[in-house]
């Protein structure tokens, strides 16, 4: 593997850690209100999915979308600032946290109900092919939206119609506070992709290369055969389920444990290994001015103003 | 060449008429629509091989393949959801609920996705999505299938929501809302898709937005959509051969609300009874009721009457189903109070 994708996705996993980790201090300093889920610990999930997209493929993801909206392209800027409810957000202040859009960058949201942006997913796919435009669409979920009707629906229809889209379920192992085996009867949530039935896979999202060739080959099925496929990325999220979440249902030593397993220091380790260490010094670097540039921009940057409040209600 | 818009049947000349029913000018304005652009598509239960459970897209099929007239399973939330996210890249779906009954299992992706994505992103996606059915009550088909649900859409900020009455309306105004980059709910009738009306030959829009006088008159206003216009309309023809004048507004879209139309209305009559077929508990009708009590105060020879269906679901039996549901025999005598009341 070529040393610049290598270096290319450890800077997109450390702008996501180093972004939502100024984003909960700025929170604790009550610059964010309303609620903060944070992705800390699950980027390899977002970085090397994304990473094997082409232009024209949808994203689409639920309210702990910061991480994927970075890896797509989305700038540190926009994203800080829309935190904060600045004009100069990636939607202008009005969707915060859980509602990251850019449509340039067919970064479709940021959606705020459990399983119910899995159908949105398979309807660009649906557009996709229809039109014949050989886009893919891609839908990340967390663990908590697999016992939802949509989260039904959306496979079935999907498998029914040969959609070209990818479904990766980021199991983070608890849906909010709740534990997984207390919300599905099976520790492989792959398999729930039989029934309809569908491609499936399991990958260790820790890996963020492995990943990648899983996501590859899913996308590949869409692109060229139009098949859908269920993915479970087996990861772990260090903080709670939101900023206002201590997560007192896990113990300290689970989560250290977890963080041995840290995709960003692998990666390092990788890259270390290969003497790219001065490489690593100057992304550190630069990853640092990029965040402290965001924060200063997001809170120099005006709210929306009053007599904008209705703007965008309709076409 | 664009499209002629018109606003009332009764102002129309230059037309060449001929009388179809509501489910054929349902076929026509999604037809026509469908050979002007291709990104448009039909999606719902029994929409295809079955010509639709009212047969409303009778032929569609055979015209259109089945790429565009896309018979689905019974997954309301899956084929709404699918519907929306298609429109957000750039079709224009029209997503057929057999009834409005089953849209509640889909009313999430309506009311919390398809009304907002738009504002939440500021802007950055259009929603050019119709959702259409048949809304409101039938006779004797029980409580879960009898149901008035356009107030929960029209409560919701982001969608537009159309209630017509006449197969003249129904065609340009569902030619409208496809055209529309806006999500719109499209309210049609189990009872009246046979009704016969006049409608144009040639094509035509009816804009959004615009209420019609359905009769006019000078003693008394009778305001109401959907089916319950035609309820108002026999209120009115019976109040006529006693010597009194009602004028009859179809708002015809609920959002947006020609709230002009009805002021000018009462101001000229002084008096209004706002007919519903909804429960009056949290419904459009009050809010009507409202604005013409607030905004049009000084206007009023009487309080403003609101008739809705009673507070309890619908029942079964017709020996009983009628004192339930708003009827001719439920208004008459709440038109009579109205007319003889002062403030």
């Amino acid at each position: 593997m070529d040393h610049e994708l290598l270096l290319d996705l450890y800077r997109k996993m450390l702008r996501i850690r180093r972004f939502e980790e100024e984003a909960a201090r700025l929170y604790t300093e009550r610059k964010i209100g309303g609620f903060l889920h944070l992705y800390i610990g699950q980027e390899a999930v977002g970085v090397g999915a994304i990473s094997v997209l082409e232009p024209q493929d949808y994203i689409v993801t639920a309210y702990r979308c910061h991480g994927q909206y970075l890896a797509r392209g989305g700038t540190s800027r926009a994203g800080m600032a829309e935190l904060l409810g600045k004009v100069t957000g990636c939607a202008q202040g009005r969707g915060g946290s859980m509602h990251f859009y850019d449509a340039s960058l067919n970064f479709m949201g940021g959606w705020g109900i459990v399983g119910a942006h899995l159908p949105l997913a398979a309807g660009m796919a649906f557009a996709s092919k229809y039109r014949g435009d050989n886009a893919v669409a891609i839908c990340f979920l967390g663990d908590g939206a697999i016992n939802q009707g949509a989260f039904h629906e959306a496979l079935a229809l999907s498998t029914l119609w040969n959609l070209p889209v990818v479904y990766v379920i980021e199991n983070n192992y608890f849906a909010m506070g709740t534990p997984l085996y207390k919300t599905a009867a099976t520790d492989d949530l792959s398999i729930r992709a039989l029934a309809y039935p569908m491609a499936r896979d399991v990958v260790d999202g820790h890996d963020v290369f492995a990943v990648r060739s899983c996501i590859h080959a899913a996308v590949s099925r869409a692109r060229e055969q139009n098949l859908p496929t269920l993915i479970e990325a087996r990861t772990y999220r260090y903080r709670g389920h939101s900023m206002a979440d201590p997560g007192t249902y896990r113990s300290k030593e689970e989560v250290e444990e977890q963080k041995q397993r840290d995709p960003i220091k692998s990666l390092g380790d990788k890259l270390a290994a290969l003497g790219l260490n001065l490489k690593i010094t100057q992304i550190t670097d630069e990853i640092e001015a990029e965040i402290q540039d965001a924060v200063k921009f997001a809170e120099d940057s005006p709210y929306p103003a009053p007599e904008t409040a209705l703007d965008h209600v309709y076409a | 060449m664009d499209t002629p818009t018109v606003n009332s049947i009764f102002t129309q000349t230059g037309f060449k008429m001929r009388e179809i029913a509501i489910r054929d000018a349902l076929k026509e304005a999604m037809s026509e629509e469908m050979r002007r652009d291709g990104n448009i598509f039909l999606m719902g239960e029994e929409v295809g091989s079955y010509n639709g459970a009212y047969k409303c897209s009778k032929g569609m099929l055979d015209e259109f393949g089945a790429k565009r007239v896309i018979d689905t399973p019974i997954a309301e939330c899956g084929f709404t959801g699918i519907g929306i996210g298609a429109a957000m890249a750039g079709l224009r779906p029209i997503i057929e609920f057999m009834t409005f009954n089953f849209s509640l299992v889909a009313i999430d992706q309506i009311l919390n996705t398809a009304a907002k994505a738009r504002y939440m992103s500021a802007g950055q996606f259009k929603l050019p999505i119709v959702f259409r059915g048949a809304g409101g009550a039938a006779y004797q088909l029980g409580a879960q299938h009898t149901n008035s649900f356009e107030g929960f859409y029209a409560y919701t900020p982001g969608l537009y929501v159309v209630a017509p009455s006449t197969p003249f309306d129904m065609k340009g105004l569902l030619k409208s809302s496809i055209r529309d980059d806006n999500p719109v709910v499209f309210f049609e009738s189990e009872l009246t898709y046979s009704m016969k009306g006049q409608v144009p030959e040639e094509e035509y829009v009816i804009p959004l937005g615009v209420a019609d006088i359905k009769k006019e008159g000078k003693d008394i206003t009778l305001i109401s959509w959907s089916k319950m216009v035609h309820v108002a309309l026999e209120c009115a023809a019976d109040l006529e051969k006693e010597g009194i004048s009602a004028e009859v507004i179809d708002l015809r879209t609920l959002r947006p609300l020609d709230t002009q139309a009805i002021f000018n209305s009462v101001s000229k009559t002084h008096r209004a009874v706002v007919i519903q077929e909804m429960h009056a508990v949290s419904s459009y009708g009050a809010y009507i009721s409202h604005l013409i009590s607030s905004e049009i105060m000084d206007e009023l020879d009487a309080p403003v009457a609101l008739v809705s269906s009673a507070e309890a679901p619908f029942p079964y039996s017709k020996g009983i189903e009628p004192y339930i549901m708003t009827n001719k025999s439920l208004v008459m005598p709440r038109i009579r109070a109205t007319l003889n009341q002062t403030i």
